[in-house]
């Protein structure tokens, strides 16, 4: 890799190149990076915004989700016209970021990530993101990190606290060394439960970034080692040193290599969002496949007032359950957290 | 004895193991990572692991929103 940059490279990232810690050399290698970023929320928003603007040459943003009003509030790159729009997360925000910068190359893909697809959307990027919201998706990404022997940043926020993490395989702590197992889900507070604000979300996402860039710069020497635990209300930070779990431990997946994620033996084919009274059914989990423009047609018989159509998904409401069925086959039912409850709705008014 | 836990010294009398100040607490193990004196106790040795006078405890709770 030549470290001459052209001029409008020069231009553009001026003064991150004018920051002596990453310099044209550390511009030129940013802009050689190709980055998957797993959730394009909260976190994910911010960590995208920031690294596009940084000029990291490609980026990979996956999400499974659509954008609701509540969102609004700290998911800096949505706005009121994409939910007129009735855009999913990952295309909104892959629009907005190829107008804030038209010269890297970002991807948007309306997609659940889990087992069987993460090793494909992972390809060839160099760094994996965490802009989730669940523990089982975390567990999955560090499976596969450390399985490739590529880094990923946990990053997590709840109501003014949060904590960002850089896991370097076989140098650092993963996060299995840390917490071997994830705690239940229904012991774990959410966002949609326990609430969260702004300048915590950006705070986090930020270090999240700021530790991404490192590494993209090949600057792994600067990064912060250990657990960062932030609090922004009351401003007390601190850093857990986490090497001892990683030195003296006895790690299921970096030391034992055990990847119950990766390999699909642990997590579920549907999922309770948790906190949203919604519940998200994967058919593909089952081998199953959805003819997209046949669903639609099928809810415009059934729904109770308008059915709301696009490229991505359909949306209607049909009595007190509200279906959105994205184009990759996906549904998200609102009206229930009852998995089983969400099964029957799906089997009966989407296709079994 | 007293321990400087999250930052704040205060005096705790029956908990002579990490376990014991979490049961102290009402928190999770599972929910939680535990640093004595900067160096992580990994949970498996939650039981066993001893608390001295005068020792720094970090408990962080597992942060799982975004």
């Amino acid at each position: 890799m030549t470290d001459k940059l052209n001029d409008a490279h020069q231009a553009r990232y001026s003064r991150q190149i004018l920051f002596h810690e990453i310099g044209e050399r550390g511009q030129g290698r940013l802009l050689a990076s190709r980055v998957t970023l797993v959730g394009c929320g909260a976190l994910g928003t911010v960590l995208a915004n920031t690294l596009v603007r940084a000029g990291v040459g490609f980026v990979r943003i996956c999400d499974r989700d659509f954008i609701e009003r509540n969102n609004l509030q700290r998911q800096v790159l949505f706005d009121e016209d994409d939910i007129a729009a009735n855009l999913p997360k990952a295309e909104a925000a892959a629009r907005k970021l190829r107008r804030i910068n038209s010269g890297v190359t970002v991807e948007g893909v309306v997609t659940d990530v889990n087992h069987t697809n993460i090793e494909r959307l992972a390809e060839g990027a160099h760094l994996l993101l965490d802009g989730t919201d669940n523990f089982e998706t975390r567990y999955l990404i560090n499976d596969l990190a450390v399985a490739t022997g590529r880094p990923w940043i946990y990053g997590a926020v709840i109501g003014a606290t949060g904590m960002c993490m850089p896991i370097i395989p076989g140098e650092t702590a993963c996060l299995r060394c840390v917490f071997d197992e994830p705690p239940p889900p229904e012991l774990t507070p959410t966002c949609d439960t326990a609430g969260v604000i702004g300048p915590a979300v950006n705070i986090v996402a930020s270090f999240q970034a700021q530790e991404a860039i490192k590494i993209l710069t090949g600057r792994s020497d600067a990064l912060i080692r250990g657990l960062m635990n932030l609090d922004i209300w009351t401003g007390r930070n601190t850093i857990v040193n986490v090497q001892p779990g990683f030195e003296k431990g006895d790690c299921p997946c970096c030391k034992r290599k055990r990847f119950d994620y990766l390999d699909g033996s642990a997590g579920s084919r549907a999922t309770s969002l948790c906190g949203r009274d919604a519940v998200q059914i994967d058919p593909r989990r089952d081998g199953g496949r959805t003819n997209f423009e046949a669903v639609a047609a099928k809810l415009r018989g059934i729904a109770t007032g308008e059915v709301l159509q696009n490229a991505f998904m359909v949306r209607c409401t049909v009595g007190e359950y509200d279906i959105t069925v994205f184009a990759d086959g996906r549904a998200i039912i609102k009206g229930t957290a009852d998995v089983e409850t969400a099964r029957t709705v799906y089997a009966k008014y989407v296709g079994a | 004895m007293r321990l400087t836990i999250n930052g704040k010294e205060q005096e705790i009398t029956g908990a002579d193991t990490v376990a014991d100040l979490l049961r102290r607490f009402e928190l999770l193990p599972v929910r939680v990572a535990v640093e004595v004196n900067e160096e992580l106790v990994p949970r498996a040795t939650f039981e066993s692991a001893a608390l001295n006078n005068g020792d720094a405890v970090e408990i962080v709770t597992l942060v799982g929103g975004g």
